[in-house]
């Protein structure tokens, strides 16, 4: 945008009016149902609430201290970690691998793209279910495909044993994150200027070569995306965890946002401070994410221009 | 070589991704009886395209239907009403406070839900709004404002001001020249932000199983689960019912998948 010549300090005071006026809407429903509900969510962390929900008042730090007092947290935190960064990383490199295919042309390049936008655009919920039912050992497609290929000899209960439920989940994750990322590599490829890869083709330089020295370090604004966007995204996922762990009763397969449900809505404890405390460490750690990100990208606030989004 | 080469690994990476789905289809075809046979068969032997019709005129299935329809209808209408100004006055207009907007719309993006889902059902629960078309009409259009502040942005700030100039100068006046240049022009961007503000609402699973707790507040995402539970399970209704919610969404997301992923990572792409 051009710069504008210096506004006389009354007619910056009259366009603080005018800016308020036009972003009002905007700012009104974030206030009333992001910030306030962060404020709702801080203030039920300090307090005490009847089985029904009822404030009884406040405790203090009371509910923190019984978070960390958590017999389940460990675990908790352990399955967070796991789901996260197995999920993140294996996206990331499965998705760099199918944007260089699709970056390339071949016949049905639009039907393959198209069809990599299902999992995207399906409800997370839908998907989740689906995979329940693929998943299952009787009548599930999974334990047939692989006992008749002869990969396993007889069929697993993969949702219901304590060593497959959270790597069958980490697939669901896995599967669900990798058309998002794909298309974020293809708009990184997408921006790399073709000279840069005929000097590289002068110098006679390998396929491999090129792809290592030139395109992974051109794509490395774009991963950083990826991955910290990631990051959060599978951090908050609810419905695959909260879906294909159903069956198992305790919270040995719980994430931090599972596990801050279930105390929140459905165990026998039914513990809004509790749960709130374990909210507010949630918004926490993603606001770290969210730093991490703001810090990574280069920050644009002027015209990001429509033409120059992939 | 290479070209067939790479072919086939397209079509592949397609089955692929398809084949879940193909599962999906392929059980909401199934009767009844043949849910349950080992092994498992992947296609019916009778075919029951019927489940289909069996869900269409399943009054629960019309209620959840209804619901998401009111529900992303009204907050896609919330979002753009809300978003188009501020997209636009910040693409032409610096002023005080600008860049704050522009970050706390990008952190507002990055929470979803989920991490507040506590504080929102302790905030309706005291507004006595649970079990309201409010409160989840809300809660969706403020979590996804940002993406269509950003991509209206985006498209407002690409046309010339010159254009918009010369059109009020040319008698249409200010706000003609908002609604017969500027909308027009950006029109791609309202679409993708409608679409995009719609589908998220269709697809919108915690906020919803959380405060429609009656049953005739549900909608698609948390209604369709009532299919198959401990008690009673309907894989083929419960599939038939998710085919139809998916069908028309891919369709809707491929119609924008130019625009998405500058949308989605504002603020970092140039």
């Amino acid at each position: 945008m051009r710069a504008e010549a210096p506004a006389p300090a009354r007619a910056v005071k009259g366009r603080r009016w005018e800016a308020l006026l036009w972003l009002g809407p905007s700012l009104a429903l974030i206030a009333g149902v992001v910030f306030y509900p962060a404020v709702a969510l801080v203030h039920a962390s300090l307090g005490r609430y009847s089985i029904t929900g009822v404030y009884q008042g406040s405790v203090g730090a009371d509910n923190y201290v019984r978070l960390l007092q958590q017999p389940a947290l460990s675990t908790v935190l352990t399955n967070t970690v796991v789901w996260v960064g197995a999920v993140v990383a294996v996206t990331v490199v499965v998705s760099l691998a199918l944007a260089q295919l699709l970056n390339q042309p071949f016949p049905g390049r639009a039907l393959v793209r198209w069809a990599l936008i299902v999992p995207w655009a399906a409800s997370l919920i839908m998907t989740s279910k689906l995979f329940v039912w693929i998943y299952d050992y009787y009548f599930g497609a999974l334990n047939r495909l692989l006992t008749s290929a002869g990969v396993l000899a007889r069929p697993v209960d993969w949702l219901g044993d304590d060593a497959t439920v959270m790597g069958a989940m980490i697939a669901v994750g896995i599967f669900v994150s990798l058309p998002f990322t794909t298309y974020v590599v293809l708009a990184g490829l997408a921006s790399i200027p073709g000279e840069v890869y005929e000097a590289a083709r002068v110098d006679g330089a390998s396929r491999w070569a090129t792809y290592r020295r030139l395109t992974l370090p051109l794509l490395k604004p774009a991963l950083l995306v990826a991955v910290v966007l990631n990051v959060i995204y599978v951090f908050n996922s609810f419905p695959i965890v909260w879906t294909l762990n159903d069956r198992n009763p305790g919270f040995a397969h719980d994430t931090m946002v599972t596990f801050m449900y279930k105390i929140a809505f459905k165990s026998a404890l039914r513990d809004v401070g509790l749960a709130a405390a374990l909210g507010v460490v949630n918004v926490l750690l993603i606001l770290v994410a969210v730093l991490a990100y703001l810090r990574t990208v280069r920050w644009d606030d002027g015209e990001a221009a429509a033409s120059g989004r992939a | 070589m290479r070209r067939a080469a790479l072919t086939a690994a397209g079509w592949a990476l397609a089955c692929v991704v398809l084949a879940p789905y193909a599962v999906m289809l392929l059980t909401a075809l199934k009767p009844d009886a043949e849910l349950r046979t080992t092994p498992p068969r992947l296609l019916p032997v009778l075919w029951r395209p019927e489940n289909f019709l069996d869900v269409l005129g399943d009054p629960d299935f019309a209620s959840w239907l209804r619901v998401s329809l009111v529900v992303a209808t009204a907050s896609t209408a919330i979002v753009v009403l809300a978003a188009a100004p501020a997209a636009y006055y910040t693409a032409r207009h610096r002023f005080p406070g600008r860049t704050a907007f522009l970050v706390v719309v990008l952190v507002t993006q990055m929470f979803s839900p989920t991490a507040l889902v506590v504080g929102l059902y302790r905030q309706f629960f005291e507004l006595d709004l649970v079990n309201t078309y409010a409160a989840l009409i809300l809660t969706n259009a403020a979590f996804n404002l940002a993406f269509a502040i950003w991509i209206l942005r985006a498209f407002f700030a690409s046309i010339p001001r010159e254009i918009e100039e010369a059109a009020a100068v040319d008698g249409c006046g200010r706000a003609g020249a908002l609604l017969r240049v500027v909308l027009p022009l950006s029109l791609p961007g309202l679409v993708t932000a409608v679409i995009f503000a719609f589908i998220a609402a269709w697809n919108e699973y915690i906020v919803a199983l959380t405060l429609m707790t009656a049953p005739e507040r549900k909608p698609l995402t948390v209604g369709i689960t009532t299919y198959v539970t401990a008690y009673v399970q309907h894989w083929n209704h419960l599939f038939a019912a998710s085919v139809l919610a998916i069908v028309p969404v891919v369709v809707l997301f491929a119609l924008i998948e130019r625009h998405l992923v500058g949308g989605l990572t504002a603020g970092s792409v140039k």
